[in-house]
This record gives structure tokens, C-alpha cells and sequence, in this order.
């Protein structure tokens, strides 16, 4: 049943066996011990669980792992030092559990990959589909633009 | 992480210091027993009752067991092997830890399939099959005060509360507590009023969500038990386990990392007792983590209906004030008990009247059991006193502030229990309200189908009361601190809070001070994160605990005959010949507190007051009747904000929360008490296309002189004013007044029509 596929993981090249119903959070999980995605509302309508696959951001509790085979998957684990966007959110107070920030973290780089300076109205739309249950949306909204601006700058 | 090391004399209380754990998060690696595995675990998946109210006939396990990799699949019989009476809760022994017996409501655990895999656990946990000879049900709390339909054939008070033990052994009742309170003459009061007004408002049952899922771990021994849990309550996991058990307390550890998320949903006994008897049957490490789904089934907020009735002299004073509260506890007590009484205290709302009368009922019903969430009751009777107070303005034709600030209950003055108020800036939350709605200035009420309207609710909470808080603090030969406490940060800050209050007290910063999670076989003793209670109460045990080392650090220098200003690390030097030794020091704190005498009065009720008011402008498409809130302002009396961006964090997120209780939430049950909506895509919870355009938050300059350098709780406090608010915001727009939340766009079409 099981078989093993091959991609880059976070710039490693990697290898993993995995069962056709496992999705990329569990492998990532009990493979890499990667637990920066994770399942929280299993409909992909959280954001918890985002992964980039191929530069792009997937609900990773939706995704079947052997899809990723050959392909370039990126974690919030990517990295040494902390980016702009990270250090936004440390700044403006844009997290309070930290269960979805990993997500926030991750489409808000994205977003700003897309839009280097967004307005409020683009923020909203473009994170709609990640919950903070804590509400620190607000201080989200503000991490978002500070982490455009350090980036512009740069 | 980067952090600070050297000391200071920089005051941390008032520093925005950012969350100590933010690299951990935004990295990823914060650790939650999401997390968490252990070598040999098994993965446990809940079958569960698919009736509201029935007795169980037969559970059939083989087909489930014959699956491969299956380990082996456990119902109530092998529970009771280890566990004879495997009833739990707070307030009543009342939940046994799979069902006995009978079923009390939809989702009711039945049985539980364990495998090394979790997919072969879910595979298996389907063919699991139940049959039930099906008992007439309850699911409204009034009609549960009367109903045939029993929920609970006898009553099994906890024996913790005094206030319960008159229940012990009753029958033919779904009412596990009522609370009365008498003040003045309420009858004669009514008599007398220039105008009585009466109206009953009701609240939907919700369900707290918090993102990381209800989750536990058990390892066990032949002699010990280690139970790692997302739990507020890591204390009353111990005791409890340890009650079930028959075991000392010292044979079972809990161990609580970050929560994610928490609100009231993570309190007493979820999954612990279950993983526990699990490992125990099993001899291997046990997991369970519920699914978003599982979650609604398992523990919710109360829906109430609260009947409200006040006597208004000719001058505008309200003389009399009824209150009859009935609490939807759904099937299992929970805290609903400790909900009822305690919201109780201020059912009349923060005003001053001198004849009351309350009765508050917890009812058993055949739903998910409900139990504290983000307000411990008091957003359901804001909701309710607040929008009658609006409704007896309009009827008076008095503006809604100026009613209010007549009635207004003031500092100095006895609130209904007789509690006479202290720190409770109830005028200035008022006054600072009244200011930053810019009031006083002329109202745009919209044009053509779009009309505008503002409102404001203001209320107040006697934090629960009498509770304990242990800390102890550690400073190391270096000079290093770590601080000993069983405080669950489940997203509100309270480690770097609890580290600058210590670091306040030790001339450290606040980032150099290590906050050790809770491991009740390191930390001491705490009665449970909730109720906006930590803060003050742990928080004044980690200064007097810091207090304490401070003071034998002095001790030491004085012996040695070093100099006041010796650095502490040179003190250890001399005492010990090099790096070695360190200084403990212990703080406990609990309130002191009167319990309600027969007619429900007490001049202690509660250790701090918190008092939150919120106002709204908002849009009404009378075409559609959808409501859209374009302004929020939260403004409250937190005492001293320790740390000001995590209270405006907390004031802002408490109030997005409710906004979500207010205009979207709701599980919907059909005429079975089947739940039509247990997932996201059904129960939507705010997102930030929800965010209202502008939301300001303020703290009022006020201090609890009682409190950790001034401050006190507000994790809840920005719950309180939203819902009424905005339904009174709706009446100003449209002239439509809604008593039911959640606030949806077709009742107000409807009303419109």
C-alpha cells in the first residue's frame, strides 16, 4: 500500500513513505516531526494547516501527500533567521494562541509576494480564508502593513 | 530566541512587552499536545450516541474489532474494571466517562476503538453499531423546569459546593441548582412604580471553537499515571483523576505546554479521565484529539431565557427589578451550577436598586452539555438587562445614556447581593463611552434603504469567588529567575504577564524571566485558568511568591554582611565558594469571601469587580435586512494594564468573539436534538471580512487596589456590552427590536415587514 515518494522539502531533498489516503500534514508530521501545519477544522477552511507546495499555498490537511511527489514543499519550518512578515507579527502583537500564525505567517508573504502594499480591503480579502479564533485581526491587519513597508524598504 | 539577561530597574508593569513565547509561534515550534507522540501510542476514535435520550439495549464491537491493526475496542464494562463508579464533574458526579446504561444527548461517548494508526481507529469506529430503547427528551430549559422527560433519574451533587448539597439524592427534577435572591421588597416595589416594563430575551446555544481541538495524552504504569492535556485546569485534572482512581495525587502527573486557544471549553474533565482508564486498560500511552465536529458535541455555552421585569418611578429611577434566569445546561452539569450562582450576584445589571428579586435555574436537558465560556453567564444577562434597559429609555423618551447614568450603581454603594462596590469604574466606563461615541453630536440616520443607528450596553461581573493560587520563585546562583506556575497560557498572555510581575518585584526584565507550564508534579497548586481570575489571583501569588525570594535574598546579604546592593549572583559566591545554590521563594493567595445567606445576600461576593461597556454604529438594509457593523468601541476597567497591547488584544478579540455570537453563530438542533451544523462550513465563526471597519478599544485610567500592581483579569470583559449594544444600535436604525440572538438578517426583514 504504502510507497515512497520524492521532493524538496523546505530546500532538502527528501524521501517518504506514505499510504495513498495520507494527507501532506500527517506525513509532514510523523515524517519530518514538521508540526508548524496542522489540522485544526479538517475542511481546509481554517488556514492551520497551510503548506507551500510549488511556491503556492495549499490546505496541507486536504492535500494527499503522493501529490507532492517531485514537487518543492515549503513549511513555516523554512529558514534560519526570522523574515519580515515573522517579525511583524512579534512587533504588532498579531498572535495570541499561535495555533493558525504559522498560516497567517505564511499566506501574508504571498500576499505580499502579489501585493508589496496592500490596503486594507486587499488584506481582508486575501486572508479571509484563515481564522483566528482569538481575534487578534486587528493586530493582524497592522502586521501586514508593517511587514510591507520593512519590505519595500529592503 | 534572543533574549535579554542583564537586570533593570525599568518598570515592566506598563511595558508593551511583546508575548515571551512569540518566536516559538511565529517559528511553528510553540508545543501543544497537538503534538505530542509517545512510543507504542495508541490512537483512540469515540463512537458515538446517535439519540438524544435512550436506554442502551446492546453495543456490538465485533465487526469493529475483527478490523486488522484494530487494538482492541473498550465500552463502559471494561471503564468500570479500573474505575467502579466513573462518574466525574465539578459541580455533580454526574458524567460517567463512557455511557452507562442510558444515553443523555446526541454525541453522547458510547465506546471508544483504539489502534497504533488512527485511520484504521476511524475505519473501525463505524462499524461499531448501538441499538437504544428511546426515551422522550428536553431540550428547552423552561420547558425543562416542568417536563416529564428526566434527564438524570437522581441527582449526584460533587460535595464541593454547599449550595448544592440540598440537591443530594432528589429525584423527578432536571434543576441542578436555583439560585434566589431577595432584596428589599420587590412586590410592595412593584406597586408602588410610576411604569412597569417586562421582557424575556433569549441566548442560542454556541460553542467555543477553539482552534487547536480538545486533545489529551495518557502514560501509565502499574503505580502511576502521566496525563498530558490541553486543560485550563491541570489542579482539578489531578484531583479529580485521583478521586476516580482512588489514587493520592502524588502517583498522577498532568502536564500542560501552550493551549491553542482555550475560552472555557478546556476546563474540568474532558478527555482526561477517558485516556486515562485507556492507558490503564491498555498498558500503552493512549491519544485521543477530537475533531472540529466532535468538539460541538462535547462541551458548550449556556442558551438561557431571562424574564425581566422593572418598576420606574415618575422621576426616572428604577425601583424594582425581577430577574428569572433559566440556564440551558444540556445533559451533563459541568460548572453550569457555579454559572448560575454566581452570574446570579448580577442579574440586575450594574445599576442601583434597591428592591430586587432574582431566581436563576441550571436545567438539565438532553443537549450537549454546556459549561463556562468567555463570561462564566454574564454576556447572556447583559444581553437581556441591557437591551430592556435601552427599551424602558425609548418608552420613557429619555436618552439611553442619561437612563443609565440616573440608575447608575456607583463606587461605595451595595450591589444587590449587598457587596458594596470598590474599584469598579462603572461611571467612567460610561462617561469615557459616551465620549468616544461622540454621543452628544447630531446622528446621521442614513437615506433610502440604508439607515444608520448607534448603541451602547455597559456591564459588569463579580469575578468567581472563593478561589486558590499558588506560585513559587526561583532565582538561580546567576541571578536568573524562573517562576513556578500552574496558569495555562492559552493565548492571553499570562506568562510574560506573571514575568513581569516578577520581574517588576526582582528588578529583572521581563524577558529574561523563565515561566515554567504547568506539571503538577513541579507547579504548585491553582484552581484553574478561567473567569478572568489569573491575573489577579495568580498574579498576586507569583508577587507575594517573588516577594518572599526577594526578601531572603536580603537575608542572605545581611548574614554574609554583604552590602544592600550586592548583585545577587556575588551573594550565591560567598555563601556557596562558587556558582551554586538558589533562593526559593512561595506565595499563595485566596480571597476572602462570605457564601449568600438564605436570601441570597453577602457583603463579600466576589474578591474584584470587571466592568466592560461597548458601542456600535451600524447599517441596516432595510431591503434585506442585513446588519453591517461599521463601528466598535470596547471600553473597560481592566484595574492597571500589565501589559497594555496584550489587554488591547484581549479586549478587541474578546469582543470580535462575541460579535460572532451575536450576528452569526448558532447550533442548530432539529426536533430529535440532532445538530444540523457541527463544522465550520455550517457554524461560521468571524473571519476578517466580519471585522467591523473601525474598532477602538480603551482601558480607562482606574486601579485595583487589591490587585498585582493595580491590575485585575479582562479576558472576558470585552464580551459583555456587544450583543445589546448592537441590537440597540438596530432598534435606533429601523425601530426593530430583536430579544433573540443571534441578531440574523431575515428576523430583522421579517420585523420590518
Amino acid at each position: 500500500m504504502r510507497r515512497e515518494i520524492h521532493f524538496r522539502l523546505n530546500g532538502e531533498a527528501v524521501s517518504a513513505q506514505v499510504a495513498p489516503h495520507e494527507s501532506l500534514v500527517e506525513v509532514l508530521q510523523e515524517s519530518f516531526g514538521l508540526y508548524g501545519a496542522r489540522e485544526s477544522c479538517g475542511q481546509g477552511l481554517c488556514g492551520c494547516c497551510t503548506v507551500l507546495v510549488n511556491g503556492r499555498a495549499v490546505s496541507g490537511c486536504l492535500y494527499l501527500a503522493t501529490l507532492a511527489e517531485g514537487f518543492e514543499i515549503q513549511t513555516i519550518e523554512n529558514g534560519k533567521e526570522l523574515d519580515a512578515v515573522q517579525q511583524a507579527f512579534i512587533e504588532t502583537g498579531g498572535l495570541q494562541c499561535g495555533f493558525c500564525t504559522p498560516g497567517f505567517v505564511l499566506m501574508t508573504r504571498q500576499l505580499l509576494d502579489e501585493h508589496p502594499d496592500p490596503d486594507d480591503d486587499t488584506i481582508r480579502h486575501y486572508l479571509s480564508g484563515n481564522l483566528c479564533r482569538c481575534a487578534a485581526y486587528p493586530e493582524i491587519i497592522e502586521a501586514v502593513k508593517l511587514a510591507a513597508r520593512t519590505r519595500r524598504k529592503a | 530566541m534572543k533574549r535579554a539577561t542583564q537586570s533593570t530597574e525599568t518598570p515592566q508593569i506598563g511595558r508593551s512587552v511583546p508575548r515571551l513565547e512569540s518566536w516559538l509561534k511565529v517559528t511553528g515550534r510553540a508545543e501543544y499536545v497537538h503534538n505530542l507522540r509517545l512510543p507504542g501510542m495508541l490512537y483512540g476514535r469515540i463512537f458515538r450516541s446517535t439519540v438524544a435520550h435512550g436506554r442502551i439495549k446492546r453495543v456490538d464491537v465485533a465487526a469493529a474489532q475483527a478490523v486488522p491493526g484494530v487494538y482492541r475496542v473498550i465500552t463502559s464494562k471494561e471503564v468500570r474494571e479500573i474505575v467502579p463508579e466513573p462518574y466525574y464533574g465539578p459541580a455533580f458526579h454526574d458524567q460517567p466517562i463512557l455511557a452507562i446504561d442510558k444515553v443523555r444527548h446526541v454525541g453522547e461517548p458510547v465506546a471508544v476503538v483504539l489502534a497504533s494508526d488512527p485511520h484504521v481507529a476511524e475505519e473501525a469506529v463505524h462499524l461499531v453499531t448501538a441499538e437504544y430503547e428511546e426515551l422522550p427528551a428536553v431540550y428547552d430549559e423552561v420547558e425543562a423546569m416542568s417536563s416529564k422527560a428526566i434527564v438524570h433519574d437522581a441527582l449526584k451533587p460533587a460535595g464541593t459546593f454547599p449550595d448544592l448539597k440540598h440537591l443530594k439524592g432528589r429525584t423527578n427534577t432536571n434543576v441542578a441548582l436555583d439560585f434566589h435572591l431577595r432584596r428589599g421588597n420587590p412586590e410592595t416595589a412593584f406597586k408602588g412604580a410610576h411604569r412597569v416594563f417586562e421582557h424575556r430575551f433569549r441566548t442560542q446555544q454556541v460553542m467555543h471553537t477553539p482552534l487547536e481541538p480538545l486533545v489529551s495524552v495518557a502514560e501509565s504504569t502499574e503505580s502511576s499515571l502521566t496525563i498530558h492535556t490541553a486543560s485550563q485546569s491541570p489542579s482539578f485534572v489531578r484531583i479529580e483523576v485521583a478521586r476516580l482512581l482512588g489514587w493520592p495525587e502524588n502517583r498522577i502527573r498532568v502536564r500542560v505546554p501552550f493551549l491553542g486557544g482555550g475560552f472555557g471549553a478546556k476546563l474540568y474533565i474532558k478527555l482526561e479521565a477517558l485516556v486515562s482508564v485507556l492507558s490503564l486498560l491498555t498498558k500503552r500511552p493512549v491519544k485521543i484529539s477530537l475533531t472540529m465536529e466532535e468538539q460541538f458535541f462535547t462541551i458548550t455555552k449556556h442558551a438561557s431565557t431571562f424574564r425581566i421585569k422593572s418598576g420606574v418611578s415618575q422621576d426616572g429611577r428604577i425601583v424594582a427589578r425581577e430577574c428569572e434566569v433559566w440556564w440551558n445546561g444540556g445533559a451533563y452539569a459541568d460548572i453550569g451550577p457555579r454559572v448560575t450562582q454566581k452570574s446570579g450576584f448580577t442579574a440586575p445589571g450594574p445599576y442601583d436598586i434597591e428592591h430586587v428579586a432574582i431566581d436563576s435555574y441550571a436545567l438539565y436537558t438532553n443537549l450537549p452539555p454546556a459549561g463556562a465560556l468567555r463570561g462564566f453567564g454574564i454576556p447572556q444577562l447583559v444581553w437581556a438587562y441591557e437591551g430592556h434597559t435601552d427599551m424602558m429609555a425609548r418608552e420613557l423618551g429619555i436618552d439611553p445614556i442619561e437612563f443609565r447614568r440616573k440608575n447608575l450603581l456607583r463606587d461605595g454603594r451595595p450591589q444587590a447581593t449587598g457587596t458594596v462596590m470598590r474599584d469598579a469604574a462603572i461611571e467612567k466606563v460610561l462617561e469615557r463611552l459616551e465620549v468616544l461615541m461622540d454621543w452628544k453630536s447630531r446622528h446621521d440616520k442614513g437615506t433610502g434603504t440604508i439607515k444608520k443607528g448607534r448603541g451602547i450596553a455597559i456591564g459588569f461581573k463579580a469575578c468567581v469567588s472563593p478561589t486558590t493560587s499558588l506560585a513559587a520563585v526561583n532565582v538561580n546562583a546567576d541571578g536568573s529567575c524562573i517562576v513556578y506556575c500552574s496558569t495555562a497560557d492559552m493565548g492571553q498572555g499570562s506568562d510574560t504577564a506573571m514575568a513581569q510581575i516578577a520581574g517588576e518585584v526582582l528588578h529583572l526584565a521581563a524577558e529574561s524571566v523563565t515561566v515554567v507550564h504547568s506539571d503538577t508534579d513541579v507547579t504548585p497548586y491553582d484552581m484553574a485558568t478561567l473567569g478572568s481570575r489569573s491575573l489577579f489571583h495568580m498574579g498576586n501569588a507569583v508577587k507575594l511568591a517573588a516577594e518572599d525570594a526577594l526578601k531572603k535574598l536580603n537575608q542572605l546579604r545581611s548574614e554574609l554582611q554583604l552590602p544592600a546592593d550586592c548583585p545577587v549572583p556575588d551573594i550565591f559566591k560567598k555563601k556557596y565558594g562558587m556558582q551554586a545554590g538558589n533562593v526559593i521563594g512561595t506565595g499563595s493567595y485566596i480571597p476572602t469571601y462570605k457564601s449568600p445567606d438564605a436570601n441570597g445576600l453577602t457583603d463579600n461576593a466576589t474578591p474584584f469587580w470587571m466592568v466592560g461597556g461597548s458601542g456600535v454604529e451600524l447599517e441596516v438594509d432595510t431591503e434585506t435586512g442585513r446588519v453591517r457593523v461599521t463601528r466598535l468601541v470596547n471600553v473597560a476597567d481592566v484595574g492597571t494594564p500589565i501589559n497594555p497591547r496584550i489587554v488591547e488584544t484581549q479586549l478587541s478579540g474578546a469582543a470580535i468573539m462575541q460579535l460572532g455570537f451575536t450576528l452569526h453563530e448558532k447550533m442548530e438542533f432539529d426536533a430529535q436534538g440532532q445538530l444540523r451544523n457541527a463544522s465550520l462550513a455550517e457554524y461560521k465563526i468571524p473571519g476578517l471580512l466580519d471585522l467591523p471597519e473601525i474598532i477602538t478599544n480603551e482601558a480607562v485610567v482606574a486601579e485595583q487596589r487589591t490587585g498585582p500592581f493595580g491590575g485585575k483579569g479582562v479576558g472576558e470583559t470585552g464580551t459583555f456590552g456587544v450583543s445589546p449594544a448592537i441590537a440597540n444600535a438596530i432598534h435606533d436604525a429601523v425601530g426593530v427590536r430583536l430579544t433573540e440572538l443571534p441578531l440574523k438578517p431575515e428576523d430583522v426583514w421579517e420585523k420590518l415587514r
